[in-house]
Parts: structure tokens; sequence; C-alpha cells
């Protein structure tokens, strides 16, 4: 892939990225599959960074693995796990990989995940390691040392549209913005209107956005996430929508749901792209893709 | 003030395995205002740990005394006479209470009856909530008098992070975001410009650890 994903971002094409959730484990079989199935279908792959504060093999292994094989990586680097030596480190040794988008997170608390009884670090946080790449790419750590050899990334960060309430996040999003982030990949959304409302405020900034799209299995499902997993908001019409198919068949009308959002997105320009979260069904990404026309 | 709880009885009744004689001090400062480290509580973990002799048929001294603040030496100069007759002391003060009074009686065990929680203030009744951290670096000014490195579970300094949840904490709905709070607080006040405000990373050597302060 010889365009860089800020190249590409910046052609104005609506843009595709999905991610990679790596294995718990050594065993890369179904990881490697998953790259191979999707590096030429979308313009980029994140790879998470032990997601839900759960341990799992580093998302820079994951993004190497990317990079070996011809595709576009985003490494996705959460503050959680690394004080500010080891994230710098990290970056330093990710730009020698060949690795050149970052997407700048907080993390997820401790808790949530399954080593409950772990410090969680957060040194830094979000708009601070953005700042930091920032710096970095000046020639400095953040330490104000003089780096031999600078790095040089495209940052990206998350936002989250259907927060509640908004306003704080909004703010947060534009202090992002302003520590240098370049585009964002957003938490899940499902109400079209609000995130409109969202791409209304954001426009204003000179950054780009793509839509967070989590693939829906069932009617539980959806309930499930909007009952537990902040900021995300299933409007009762997709729910009925999930439930009113025969058994076994909730999938496919995920799949469905997910692909008409995504060409809604594109047709209407609502924003610049779409971030596919299939969480554990990266097989049926090109299925979604091949149904929304992309 | 310090918030502490007292530790289950059977550790309690562990710790002092070995110990025939035994002085259980309580604090009349901090622990006695939280309920756990006070004369009532101290009176009540005697009789409990008696009545747990019994049942095991042993028969030590259990001498009861509280000082009105266990951090400070002079306060302890009252139970030297106490501390010769006793082979242990059990403290339910916080751990700089336990400290105090092993440093100043080196030559006897003292143990901890409670552990110790966090700083901070009673909410409602018997609820108690951690306020501050002594980071050394006060930002309070900034963020409508509520701390976020104390308040918010990851101790964020620029704003909320994508787990806030109606304004409660992702962790625990029971707490409160603490950056939906500041955020309410400074639009109350028309002071939303300093929410805007960039924060750079924390100064860990603001208090180098073990800290320690010297007035000049």
């Amino acid at each position: 892939m010889a365009e860089s994903f800020r190249d590409v971002l910046n052609s104005g094409k609506f843009v595709i990225t999905s991610e990679i959730g790596p294995p718990k484990g050594t065993n890369l079989e179904k990881t490697l599959h998953h790259i191979d199935l999707l590096k030429d279908k979308v313009d980029a792959l994140n790879v998470t960074d032990n997601q839900s504060s759960v341990m799992r093999y580093p998302s820079l292994g994951g993004c190497i693995l990317i990079k070996e094989r011809g595709g576009e990586a985003i490494l996705q680097m959460t503050c959680r796990d690394r004080n500010r030596l080891a994230l710098q480190a990290d970056i330093l040794f990710a730009y020698t990989r060949g690795i050149r988008n970052i997407l700048c997170l907080t993390g997820d608390s401790i808790p949530v995940g399954d080593h409950k009884e772990a410090k969680g670090v957060f040194d830094l946080e979000s708009v601070q390691l953005i700042r930091m790449v920032r710096t970095m790419e000046s020639g400095t750590d953040i330490g104000g040392n003089e780096l031999n050899g600078a790095i040089e990334f495209y940052p990206g960060a998350i936002v989250t549209p259907e927060a509640n309430p908004i306003e704080p996040q909004l703010h947060k999003f534009k202090k992002k913005v302003a520590a240098g982030a370049e585009f964002f990949q957003t938490q899940a959304v499902y109400d079209l209107g609000n995130f409109r409302n969202f791409m209304q405020y954001a426009r204003q900034f000179n950054v780009k956005i793509l839509a967070g799209i989590v693939l829906l299995v069932s009617a539980r499902m959806a309930k499930f996430m909007n009952d537990n997993v902040p900021g995300i908001f299933v409007p009762q019409e997709l729910i009925d929508e999930l439930a009113g198919v025969e058994k076994g068949k909730g999938l496919q009308k995920g799949v469905e749901i997910a692909a008409r959002m995504i060409r809604t997105i594109k047709d209407e320009s609502i924003c610049d792209g779409v971030h596919i979260m299939a969480i554990g069904k990266e097989e049926i990404v090109p299925e979604i893709l091949a149904i929304a026309g992309l | 003030m310090i918030v502490a709880k007292q530790k289950d009885l059977e550790v309690i009744v562990g710790m002092l395995q070995g110990y025939e004689r035994i002085l259980v001090l309580g604090c009349g400062t901090c622990t006695a205002i939280c309920l756990t480290g006070g004369d009532r509580e101290v009176g009540i973990l005697a009789s409990s740990l008696r009545l747990a002799d019994k049942v095991s048929g042993k028969n030590r001294l259990l001498k009861e005394h509280t000082v009105e603040r266990q951090c400070e030496w002079e306060f302890l100069d009252e139970i030297n006479d106490q501390v010769k007759e006793v082979d242990a002391i059990l403290s339910l003060g916080c751990g700089v209470g336990v400290q105090a009074i092993s440093e100043r009686f080196p030559d006897i065990p003292v143990l901890p009856g409670l552990d110790t929680l966090f700083m901070g203030m009673p909410q409602e009744e018997s609820v108690w909530v951690e306020r501050c951290s002594g980071c050394g670096n006060c930002i309070l000014d900034k963020t409508a008098g509520i701390c976020p490195v104390t308040r918010c579970t990851k101790g964020l300094l620029n704003g909320p992070c994508g787990g806030t949840n109606n304004g409660k904490c992702e962790v625990d709905p029971e707490k409160d975001c603490a950056w939906t709070l500041i955020y309410q607080r400074l639009e109350k006040q028309g002071k939303l410009e300093l929410f805007d405000e960039y924060h750079p990373p924390r100064n860990f050597q603001a208090v180098v650890r073990p800290g320690r302060f010297t007035i000049k």
C-alpha cells in the first residue's frame, strides 16, 4: 500500500477502517487469517490494546503483523498499562517498524477487565498522549531531551457522540483537536439523528471523522449494550427490527442494519468514513461491505 | 480526616496469636469520628476478643485505652506505664498512628487493627467519601473545587473519559463522574473556560515519597 492512511483520508474518498482483536496467547492463526481477509478490503486496520482491560497479545505486535502482510496499521495505544517512559519507548519502536498511525486512548478502567487487582497506571491520559506524540515529532521526548532520530505519526483519537451528558464530551473532543489529533474514530453510533447533530458541531474543526459501526447480532445484545455500555444508545426501532426476525437470523439482520447505516452515512456524506468493529465476527466484515456496496 | 475500617475479627485474632498481654489502643481523632477506632470501638473489640478467648479456653490480659491522637508523640506519654505491662499493642488508629506508636515504643510490637482507606469526609450517615490524594499539586482552583485526581477513577486531568454514564462512573454506578460534576459546577459559576484549559501530565515529584515537609 503506497498511499498513507493520512493521504487516503485527505483524498476525500469514503474511508473504511476495521479492527483486529489480538489473541490471548501466542496462537496467531486466527489473527493472521483476519488480517489477510481484511487488509485489502479496508484502508487501515486498528489493533486493540488490552481491550476492556483484558490482557492479550500486544497491539504493537498485531500492527507489525499487519505491516509484514502489506496492510496499513493503526496502533491503538492506551495509558492504562504504561507510564510515560514506556509509552515513548513503544512509540519509538513502532516508528522503526513502519507504523505511522496511532490512536491515542486513555484506556478502560482496570476493574472492568480480567486482572482486577492490578494497578492502573494512567500516568498520562488521551489528551496528554496526543501532545506527547506531537512533542516527539518535534525531536524531543517529553522530558525535554533531544531524540537521536525523531518520529512522525498520524495521530487520532476517539469520541463518544452519544454520551450523556454530551457537553463535557464535546469540550474534551475540542481539547483533543487542540492537542493535535487529526482523525477521530467514534464509539458505536446507531441513532443517525444524534450523530448528525454531533457532526454539525464537529465540522467546525479540521479533522476527519469515522463513524463507529458495531455489528449487532441480536435484540438481546442491543438491549445489553444499552444497559451496560456507556455511550451506546440503540434506538428501540432497531431493537424491534432485530427482535422481529426468526431464530438464527439475528446476525444476518445485524449485517443488514450495519450495511444500511454505512450506506446512509456514505450517500448523505454525513462524515468521512466508517470504523467497523465486528468484535469476534471479523469474518463477516467483507459481507457487510459488499451489501453496503463498498 | 483519615478514614479507616476495622479488619475482620478473625484476622485480628490471628494477628494476636502468641501474645498474652495486649493493649487495645484507640484514637480519639479521625478513626473515632469514622466510628472504627474510638473509645466505643475499643470497648466493643476488646469484648469480642475476650469472648473469642473464652471460647478457645484462653485467659489473656486485654487492656483498653484511647488517646486523643495516636499520630503525635506528646499524646502517647500517658500510656508509658501501660505499655510496660503488655507484650503487644493493637492500634485502632490509622497507619500513621500505628507507626507513630511503634517509633515511640520500638521494643514492643504494634499491630494494625484497621485498614486505612483514604482522606475524606462524611457524606451521609455511615458513608464516608474520599476527597484528597495529597498529590502536592492542588488544582482545585481550576476544577470548581472538585478533585479529579481523587474523584475520577483514572485521575484524568483533561475531562471525562468515554466511560462516563449519565453522570456516573463506569466502574461503579454509585459513584459520580467527577468530570461531569466539574462541568456542571463550572457552568453554574460561569467559569466554563476553565474546562478547556490544558493540564500537563502530573508531576509525581511534587511529593517525593516518603514525604517530608519543613517550615522555613
